[in-house]
């Protein structure tokens, strides 16, 4: 253990934390809203089935939630843990939206817990439905705080620094960075994506095992739109942060393009490998694609990676993320896209099996996208841990038991996710979508 | 006030609440655990269930609360007890984990059936995970860590052979059982669940004695670790008396089986003056002697930033936490488990 560096060490654990926080997180910041959204449908038509549906939504989000705070409660305490000297420095300068987020935790935690024990307890159903809005606003509003925060890390700026000391510090110039605005839309709409992906899976599953009941069909067509909707804005701002990375951050964009010399006209590089010369090999060009996508026009001048000096570039690994990230993130609006068109078509079947096992791949996909997302976004920002201020090596914890903590968390995440799954593929397996629906008295229930 | 008071004042005023609400759960998941292993399960566990559901989440905002504003507010505290705190701050981030996580399973993942397993890691973790914390309040008093030219240290020979560390320990522990026993026998009453209560009042009154004892042996072992705070301790000696005092109000009325209400106020005033009290007096230090409150505030900016952040936060903050006790602690109704089945 002793011999791998405590910087290397702590790279790997805080990125495993984030790794797991991340599926849960992003899962808590969309499902509210999708929760909302059922319930509010369900009293607008008077259909029970899509109260039904917010049910069981929040049962199983309950669950999702607890793994999303106590990965969330690791990740904020091994910040200081593992980066003591980066938050000596950087906590001079970004300490007001990590209090606000946890402000904004508070109040969904605290509403979250009146929702789920209020159901049928006021006499206005919108009442209770109204409980949910600060869960859905406080959920995303950490997400917009903690994305600020790593925006400033990407983008520094409202500090000067001196002697290793911030000083003439503007805490909302800092949170209000170049990079906030798309990455921050990027999270929240990609998140929603996720989410809505996830429980379109779940009702496609359902279909496929052969329940036809018209309570799967109006989840499964409700979730679908919802991420069609949801993944056409993700695409939209991940083009703006494509030309964002151009103007501001340009040696990550040219690293996800293999992109060397600074031109004008620049070709997209798609797909390939790179051998050991530095030649890529079996990439897809797409000419003047790269420059349309930095700054609309073929004729946009890309700076190339020989502008900077070696130590300074990210690592050119990016590239496979980039482009999984982008695939992914395509097929993730075509699938159920696919599934909206064919309902349409007359007479033609609408739920064949394909599409039933491609819609319930979308789950999955989009946890990749998001994944692959932001390790790109990590990875592509290295050797910096405040960019252009601060190198990940000089801000690492100097213990060297950070090897031995990795091993234990590892283990601690490998128990919470398996058994997350058992427990959440249990609760709905127990209690039956139709059962319940039989036992609730809904008409309908018996045209299983 | 200077700002960096308002700081600390913060900070602590938010693990008094920590204290407060996780003794409550970190006890409540003992007992619930001792219930089910005794037998005693369908006399006290509903009532402990019912109220620990809809808060569970909102225990740990606190204690992320005050590390985030330690960071925010003395970032040299994050440098040295992030350092050093390395080992013993994962493990408790651990059992927290499991703790937390373990809880949702078993209450929102299994129809109605207590699984054994978890509600052990419960119970455990509940005991555990305060006993972890409390050493922190320890190595504050100075000398365990250590900083020199290789960089900041825990000495885990000082930690471990200090009798003040254990003093603390043992402290966390009574007392989480105390606060815990002396809510829910208030909670119980209210519910107007007879067994429960005389089960529950049996807990309060057990652990009465050996928190006041444990309370003792920690002010004098302080004399020991930290002869400067010691004497501060003793120019505000009347914030302990009026601790001890409430003290005994609280016993008394428990005792009495009257007006449990204003006995957990008591309760809680004695657990605050005994906090103030030891938080006034261990200033101007957060970590002795490394870190003190005027040496290592953030810059004016952050801090006034951050108070504001504050105060606009409380705004959404207070009548939020209102409602949620007027529906789940000042509810009859729901007290007394004729409403509010989970969804």
């Amino acid at each position: 253990m002793s011999s791998l560096d405590p910087v290397l060490l702590s790279r790997m654990l805080t990125g495993i934390t984030l790794f797991v926080h991340i599926v849960f997180a992003s899962i808590g910041v969309g499902i509210p809203l999708m929760i909302a959204l059922a319930e509010w449908r369900g009293l607008r038509t008077g259909d029970p089935h899509y109260t039904l549906l917010a049910r069981r939504w929040a049962r199983g989000f309950v669950i999702t939630v607890a793994v999303g705070v106590v990965t969330g409660t690791a990740i904020g305490l091994q910040l200081s843990l593992l980066w003591p000297t980066f938050m000596r420095v950087a906590g001079q300068a970004i300490a007001l939206p990590l209090f606000l987020e946890t402000f904004a935790f508070f109040i969904e935690a605290i509403f979250l817990g009146t929702y789920l024990y209020t159901w049928d307890r006021f006499k206005s159903k919108y009442f209770h439905l109204m409980l949910l809005i600060p869960v859905a606003l406080a959920s995303s509003a950490s997400a917009v705080f903690i994305t600020t925060v790593n925006s400033f890390m990407n983008q520094p700026q409202g500090f000067t620094l001196k002697n290793g000391v911030m000083t003439d510090i503007h805490p909302i110039q800092a949170m209000l960075n170049p990079a906030t605005p798309t990455k921050v839309s990027h999270v929240l709409a990609s998140s929603y994506t996720l989410s809505a992906g996830v429980l379109m899976g779940l009702a496609a599953y359902s279909m496929l095992r052969g329940r036809n009941h018209p309570y799967f069909k109006k989840a499964l067509k409700l979730t679908a739109t919802c991420t069609i909707v949801f993944a056409i804005s993700t695409v939209m701002i991940g083009d703006a942060s494509g030309k964002f990375l151009a103007k501001y951050q340009p040696e990550k964009l040219a690293a996800a393009e293999w992109h060397f010399d600074t031109m004008t006209h620049a070709p997209f590089v798609y797909g390939g490998y790179m051998d050991e010369n530095g030649d890529i090999k079996y990439a897809l060009k797409v000419p003047y694609a790269l420059s349309v996508l930095a700054g609309n026009l073929p004729s946009t001048e890309v700076k190339g990676l020989n502008d900077y000096p070696v130590d300074e570039r990210p690592p050119l690994s990016i590239h496979y993320m980039f482009d999984l990230k982008i695939t992914t993130g395509v097929l993730i609006l075509v699938i159920p896209l696919l599934y909206l068109i064919r309902g349409r078509l007359p007479g033609r079947k609408p739920y064949p099996r394909w599409l039933l096992l491609a819609l319930i791949l979308v789950g999955p996909m989009a946890m990749i996208a998001i994944e692959l997302g932001w390790m790109f976004a990590e990875v592509g920002r290295q050797p910096w841990i405040l960019r252009g201020y601060m190198k990940v090596s000089e801000a690492a914890t100097t213990s060297t038991s950070v090897g031995w903590m990795l091993v234990m968390f590892v283990i601690l995440y490998l128990v919470l996710c398996f058994s997350a799954i058992k427990v959440l593929s249990k609760l709905f397996r127990n209690k039956d979508a139709v059962e319940e629906m039989k036992q609730l008295g809904m008409e309908g229930a018996e045209s299983k | 006030m200077s700002y960096e008071i308002v700081g600390i004042a913060i900070l602590w005023t938010f693990l008094f609440g920590y204290l407060l609400v996780a003794s409550i759960d970190f006890g409540a998941g003992f007992f619930s655990f001792y219930s089910v292993l005794t037998g005693h399960q369908n006399k006290i566990h509903n009532i402990i269930q019912r109220y620990l559901s809809p808060v569970w989440e909102v225990t740990n905002v606190f204690l992320i609360f005050f590390v985030v504003g330690l960071n925010g507010f003395f970032p040299d505290a994050a440098y040295y007890y992030g350092t050093a705190l390395l080992v013993p701050g994962s493990i408790a981030i651990v059992l927290l984990a499991i703790r937390g996580v373990y809880y949702a399973y078993n209450t929102y993942g299994h129809s109605g059936k207590n699984n054994i397993v978890y509600m052990a890691l419960y119970g455990a973790t509940g005991l555990l995970i305060p006993a972890a914390l409390s050493t922190v309040l320890a190595i504050s008093e100075g000398g365990i860590i250590v900083e020199n030219s290789t960089g900041v240290h825990l000495q885990w020979g000082q930690l471990l052979s200090n009798p003040y560390t254990w003093a603390v320990i043992i402290l966390a522990l009574v007392s989480v059982l105390y606060i815990s026993a002396m809510f829910l026998s208030f909670y119980a009453k209210r519910a107007g669940d007879k067994v429960a209560f005389e089960i529950v009042r049996g807990y309060a009154l057990l652990w009465s004695a050996p928190t006041i004892l444990a309370s003792l042996l920690a002010f004098f072992q302080i004399n020991k670790q930290n002869p400067d705070h010691f004497t501060n301790m003793l120019n505000i000696a009347w914030m302990f008396v009026a601790s001890f005092i409430c003290f005994v109000g609280a016993v008394y009325l428990v005792w009495q089986r009257r007006h449990l209400g204003v006995s957990f106020i008591l309760v809680m005033l004695q657990f605050a003056f005994a906090w103030y009290g030891y938080g006034r007096s261990h200033l101007p230090y957060v970590l002795y002697p490394y870190i003190n409150v005027h040496d290592s505030f953030t810059n004016s900016t952050m801090a006034y930033a951050l108070i504001t952040a504050f105060v606009a936060g409380l705004l959404v903050l207070i009548p939020s936490l209102i409602l949620i006790l007027r529906l789940f602690l000042f509810d009859a109704k729901y007290v007394r488990g004729h409403e509010g089945k989970k969804g």
